[in-house]
């Protein structure tokens, strides 16, 4: 790749703000509310905003394009599907609980609602989850300037061996987010989530204009792919007429339902986000205004995707050979457009599966369309936006650690009882270290080369049945923290049960399941096995909690008002003119998408 | 938190459309084959900026805003903020 002095220029200018976003704030932040919750005093579209972008790492940029390359537009169930819903039912309903029982985190929530235990073991699985997501994303990145040869130029001239750039690109991203936090906490993370956003959307719709002006528009889209790649419904009713190998059940239920609401409504890094609201109305107002343009991103993000697989296969068009090697050589052009194939490391061939095609390495779709397309110049502003992206994915889980270890871990186990300058050092320093951890977790990736799939299934065991416990726990009083903690068990062991029981087609004995020793079912697709999975520890979840709850003793429902449903009042909006009531943004929300869904299916 | 977000965003959007811009102008021509034969850099340059102008105005109308209605507003009592946390000093 051949930079230019303009782009490093843009890139410079860009991490200037970022940095003097942290320097600026600094002195506005003097308590420990100010350091993990911006003290409260957020508007709702800042909030909005940030609430997106921190969710939006580069993980999803570049994974919605890898997928958007490989399903098609099929891709778009995982934002209008596997987000709108959830995101409308956690302002609307949820919200009110989190930011009015003054919780100032999620385990601070499930202390308040349900007991100790349960929070310590939210606590602890979300801090070394947020941990290891951090140090993936920092991986990746540096994973990315090595393959593109960002660095490489720069590096030549000033005669530091080309090992370095995966070390430099480490130390640079590490120390950039860590700048910021560590001066203005969570505030600065938000003021910078939202820079990051309106860059995302600088670097990528020119991108997305430029494609589609090349392969004619949707409609020439529609004439160049299969139909599969062009609808999102159509085929859905077996798992063997579609691309994703789904039937419509799993995805609505096990993405749709579990895995959707289990993230967004339920995962710190993006509720801490809400909780900085400057009132109720906003806190509400925070998941609905996201959903706006979420709704819209599969635009930005997926038809490079789409594109990228349907422009004509060229060897002299693919700038990037490989991510398995750092080296770039001539392609054969056993890819598809612009997608190379990926290549085996040890043999110098494209890797081929099982059925005998060639292994595409899709996770080069969106790096590659910027080369394609961007001269200098407005090159450096798309590369800037995928290094923006990950470095946002990397702040949001540094801030929900910092937050969570702070007031859930140490406050909580270690030292209770001390003075407010003393937590927010605490922060402070749990900022750094939390980085350092992060560092670990992405040099542990170099070695492991499983690491981040194993991880991503840890997640998905953690994760799936957690909200089946929320659920319980703000809109039935029965509920206890007995049936809570073993619930939330049980729910991951039924996860690890099913994944270790079942394969999908195609696949091996190991990381992709069945490593219990019997195969006791076979999906039909990886995808297939992950959304049952959810379903399953879902469901064991909310049962073992209900059937607990019932059997132990429930607390005193006046301690419970303001956490459940049922004892709560439910927030006014008469003085809200209409397009500030939650319920109404909420409606409009979720008919723009089933809209969405019809124009696309 | 005092600072209204979108003085940054428009210091950052102001900077990079005129870098973007300039070079757009000054820049060499026969770069922009891969972009369609479009001055992409040119194009969207002027559209950041003219995003970036926007939101440094808005920051200033709020700015002013609030700066009247501050003068305007007699002293105000403790008691009567209306919001749900007024235990910070901004």
């Amino acid at each position: 790749m051949n930079l230019t002095w303009i782009d490093w220029i843009i890139m410079l200018v860009y991490f200037a703000f970022v940095l003097g976003i942290g320097f600026l704030l600094k002195r506005r932040v003097k308590t420990s509310t100010d350091f993990f919750l911006a003290g409260r005093a957020i508007p709702a579209w800042v909030c909005g905003l940030a609430f997106i972008s921190a969710n939006l790492g580069a993980q999803e940029v570049i994974g919605m394009a890898a997928s958007g390359a490989k399903y098609g537009i099929a891709t778009s169930h995982f934002y209008w599907i596997g987000a709108i819903p959830a995101m409308v039912f956690v302002g609307i309903f949820m919200m009110p609980f989190y930011y009015g029982s003054r919780a100032r985190s999620v385990p601070e929530y499930l202390r308040l609602r349900f007991d100790e235990k349960t929070r310590g073991l939210n606590a602890i699985s979300f801090a070394t989850m947020t941990v290891f997501s951090s140090g993936i994303s920092m991986y990746a990145m540096a994973r990315l300037i090595q393959t593109l040869h960002i660095l490489d130029g720069p590096f030549q001239r000033m005669s530091i061996p080309r090992e370095w750039i995966f070390h430099a690109s480490i130390i640079f991203s590490a120390g950039i987010v860590l700048g910021y936090i560590f001066l203005g906490g969570l505030s600065s993370a938000i003021y910078n989530e939202v820079l990051q956003f309106f860059l995302i959307v600088a670097g990528f719709l020119p991108l997305v204009w430029l494609g589609l002006k090349n392969v004619g528009g949707w409609h020439g889209l529609t004439q160049t792919l299969p139909a599969g790649y062009t609808h999102s419904w159509v085929g859905m009713a077996s798992p063997h007429t579609n691309r994703l190998g789904v039937e419509w059940f799993g995805l609505v239920m096990g993405l749709g339902f579990v895995l959707s609401f289990g993230y967004w409504c339920t995962d710190f890094l993006v509720v801490q986000r809400a909780m900085a609201a400057d009132s109720m109305s906003a806190a509400r107002r925070t998941p609905l205004i996201a959903a706006i343009p979420k709704m819209f991103f599969p635009f930005l993000v997926i038809l490079p995707g789409l594109i990228a697989i349907a422009l004509p296969n060229s060897a002299t068009q693919t700038p990037v050979a490989s991510t398995a090697t750092s080296i770039a050589q001539p392609v054969e052009s056993s890819g598809t457009g612009i997608i190379p194939p990926k290549m085996d490391a040890s043999t110098g061939l494209p890797k081929v599966d099982n059925d005998g095609n060639v292994v595409l390495d899709y996770d080069l779709a969106i790096p590659n369309m910027l080369l394609h397309y961007f001269p200098t110049g407005i090159l450096g502003l798309g590369l800037t936006a995928l290094l923006a992206s990950f470095m946002s994915g990397m702040a949001g889980n540094v801030t929900a650690f910092n937050t969570v270890w702070t007031y859930d871990i140490y406050q909580s186990y270690i030292r209770p009882n001390a003075s407010d300058e003393h937590y927010l050092m605490m922060g402070r320093l749990a900022t750094v270290f939390g980085i350092a951890l992060s560092i670990v977790a992405a040099y542990a990736a170099t070695r492991f080369n499983n690491i981040m799939d194993m991880l991503q299934l840890v997640f998905a065991f953690v994760n799936a049945p957690l909200f089946a416990t929320f659920l319980l726990g703000m809109f039935w009083k029965r509920a206890t923290g007995h049936g809570a903690f073993l619930g939330l068990i049980s729910g991951t062991m039924a996860a690890a049960l099913h994944h270790g029981l079942t394969l999908p087609s195609g696949a091996i004995s190991g990381i992709k399941g069945g490593w219990l020793g019997a195969v006791v079912h076979q999906y039909p697709s990886e995808m297939a096995q992950n959304f049952w999975t959810a379903i399953w520890a879902w469901s064991t979840c909310f049962v073992v909690t209900i059937v607990i709850s019932l059997l132990t003793k429930p607390r005193d429902e006046k301690e419970l008002v303001g956490l459940v449903y049922s004892l709560t009042d439910r927030p006014s909006e008469e003085h809200l003119s209409w397009y500030q009531r939650p319920v109404v943004l909420g409606a409009i929300v979720i008919a723009m998408s089933v809209l969405l869904n019809l124009v696309f299916w | 938190m005092g600072l209204d977000i979108r003085l940054p965003i428009g210091g950052l959007f102001i900077a990079l459309g005129l870098l973007l811009t300039l070079y757009g102008i000054l820049g060499e021509s026969n770069i922009y084959q891969r972009s369609l034969g479009v001055n992409v850099n040119l194009g969207w340059g002027v559209v950041l900026l003219a995003f970036g102008l926007i939101m440094a105005t808005m920051a200033r109308w709020g700015k002013a805003g609030r700066a009247s209605k501050d003068a305007a507003r007699p002293v105000p009592s403790p008691l009567s903020s209306g919001r749900p946390n007024q235990e910070d000093t901004h």
